[in-house]
């Protein structure tokens, strides 16, 4: 006798807690396994690309905020550095250390972020609670530097906006300090977790082979052994100054990219170190008038700044007539911005390549013959933020 | 900077007939195709020895509204194994259907939808051609330059019908298009006289 089997389909999202946004998930069951996913994206649409295209390039940099809300300075980052490219602006080698810096108070933002929540959707409570505290604390530092705890808005082409407020280096050094026992204390919760361990080991592997070519990157990419990292083979600002490991997986499930992030936490304490460590003195900003704005200082005093400050807050600088790609190495793996400028103040046409958009679109080679159950394990271990998937 | 110009000319050595154009710039390698060669040239890329482009980093097209053809289709491309980019761009017209690459990079299939939800751009053989990031039911291409900022409808949450409700944009005030460049420069028949 044949049992009849009916096939469920499951409408996930696009407000589930576990989507980490809103993601609309139709999932084909059969029983209890998956047969087939379709991810819906889109919901958070906001024309981000269209909006820059219309906006000077200073007027652009908000926007990047608000891709990747939970590591809002890496993506200035690729932003600032298109533009640096093609105006060939020399950047001050404090500016790099601060942008650096940040960027890596960024990653350890995200990847705790990233880390509590996965916990929360395969049933841990207290990681959360843990981690959203030191995030509290890391935000204190952005608010302090940029005024806003998530929308920095604080890199420039040619710099940073402000320099460090009096006191923000030790305080942050003092956080660097402490951090490593409160990783330590998060890894005991969860890395020999027999709960933890049974809901992600074996769940979603990605052979080395897929994940090439689903254009995956970050630690999607270093979770299945490939030792790729932007900051590395690709340096830019002064990571080739720092010393830092690159960790890899071995297996390539969602156990090892957990694995993978909290070793990347560690070693971001590490370069935030080095970065006290070596801070220079100096400006913070290029030069260039036509670039950055003039102290507020000599407005009063000087014709030229004044104009040069009227000039770039009405119609902007201009940048050169080009094409240019730009990548950094965002929390989230290869954050890349394509940017074509027609040398008058607003940009052409602003790309923008989001390491999340390629991670979801593997969504249903990921979680094809798996459980139901795992849908939020792989999910979690994907570190999506619909931020930027749906730009 | 010097392997990218070796690249550069292997490549022209051995697809002499499908480059229209090579040049190297921003430690990237820019090449530009005729459309019918898109396929031919990204599998060359992605599977010769001296290449090893692996891994596809994006899709992406650029609207020129004036030219004779139109648009601009950009795939960017990655070699983990040599540690360069490249760009293949290919000028195409408003009409033309260009072939899917989804066979060779599956991971195409997401950038593909986007371009044609965004541009309008239909891909050949693609195993899933719908709109991703636009509203379901949209009408329009969002990121071709006709196509206005604030687009053509606006939703709310209608009280009286319970259900979210379309309708035309009405705007309190016309969206303003500030052009700064005229003072500075000074004034349009100036700049001609001085060009001159």
């Amino acid at each position: 006798m044949v049992k009849q089997t009916k096939k469920l389909n499951l409408n996930f999202g696009p407000q589930h807690p576990a989507a980490h946004g809103v993601l609309r998930l139709i999932l084909e069951l059969d029983g209890e396994v998956v047969e087939k996913a379709d991810p819906h994206i889109g919901l958070l649409h906001r024309g981000t690309e269209k909006l820059i295209e219309n906006k000077t390039y200073i007027q652009a940099v908000p926007y990047f905020d608000r891709l990747d809300y939970v590591a809002p300075m890496n993506q200035e980052h690729a932003f600032a550095l298109a533009i640096e490219k093609i105006l060939k602006i020399q950047v001050p080698i404090r500016a790099q250390f601060i942008r650096v810096m940040f960027c890596e108070i960024g990653r350890i933002l995200s990847h705790l972020l990233n880390i509590t929540t996965h916990a929360l959707d395969v049933g841990a409570l207290t990681p959360s609670l843990w981690g959203f505290e030191e995030r509290e604390t890391l935000m204190t530092f952005y608010e302090r530097v940029s005024g806003s705890r998530l929308h920095a808005n604080y890199f420039r082409a040619g710099g940073v906006h402000k320099d460090l407020p009096r006191g923000l280096l030790e305080d942050i050094s003092e956080f660097a300090n402490k951090f490593p026992k409160i990783i330590d204390d998060l890894e005991t919760l969860l890395t020999d977790n027999r709960i933890f361990k049974q809901r992600n080991v074996d769940i979603g592997i990605v052979s080395k082979q897929d994940a090439l070519d689903y254009s995956f990157s970050g630690v999607m990419l270093r979770g299945s052994n490939i030792p790729w990292d932007l900051r590395k083979s690709q340096p830019y600002d002064c990571y080739e100054q720092m010393e830092f490991k690159i960790p890899v997986g071995k297996n390539g499930d969602c156990y090892d990219r957990y694995l993978c992030r909290i070793e990347e936490m560690r070693e971001s304490v590490k370069i935030i170190k080095q970065c006290i460590d070596k801070m220079p003195k100096g400006p913070i900003k290029s030069f260039d008038g036509k670039i950055t704005p003039p102290p507020k200082k000599e407005l009063k005093e000087s014709m030229e700044a004044l104009i040069h400050h009227f000039k770039l807050f009405t119609e902007g600088y201009r940048v050169d007539k080009d094409e240019i790609y730009t990548a950094v190495e965002a929390p989230k793996g290869e954050f890349g911005v394509y940017l074509i400028s027609d040398g008058s103040s607003k940009p052409y046409k602003c790309k923008i390549r989001a390491p999340g958009f390629s991670h979801l679109q593997a969504m249903d080679y990921l979680i094809k013959g798996h459980m139901l159950a795992d849908v939020p394990a792989v999910l979690g271990s994907l570190d999506i933020v619909f931020g930027e998937i749906d730009r | 900077m010097n392997n990218l110009i070796n690249l550069e000319k292997k490549i022209n050595s051995q697809l002499t007939t499908k480059i229209n154009s090579s040049k190297v710039k921003h430690e990237q390698l820019y090449l530009n195709i005729d459309s019918e060669d898109i396929i031919d040239v990204l599998l060359f890329l992605k599977t010769n020895q001296a290449t090893k482009f692996k891994q596809l980093i994006d899709i992406t097209a650029v609207d020129f509204l004036e030219n004779e053809k139109r648009f601009k289709i950009v795939y960017l491309l990655l070699s983990h194994e040599l540690n360069m980019r490249v760009l293949v761009d290919s000028y195409i017209n408003d009409s033309e259907i260009i072939p899917s690459i989804t066979k060779i990079f599956p991971s195409a299939n997401w950038m593909e939808r986007e371009v044609f939800d965004m541009y309008g751009i239909s891909f050949k053989d693609h195993p899933d051609l719908r709109r991703i990031l636009t509203d379901y039911n949209f009408d329009g291409f969002p990121l071709r330059k006709d196509f206005p900022l604030t687009g053509h409808t606006e939703v709310r949450y209608n009280e009286e019908t319970k259900k979210v409700s379309y309708e035309p944009v009405k705007l309190e005030q016309n969206y303003r298009n500030f052009d700064y460049e005229s003072p500075w420069e000074g004034t349009k028949y100036i700049k001609e006289q001085t060009k001159k």
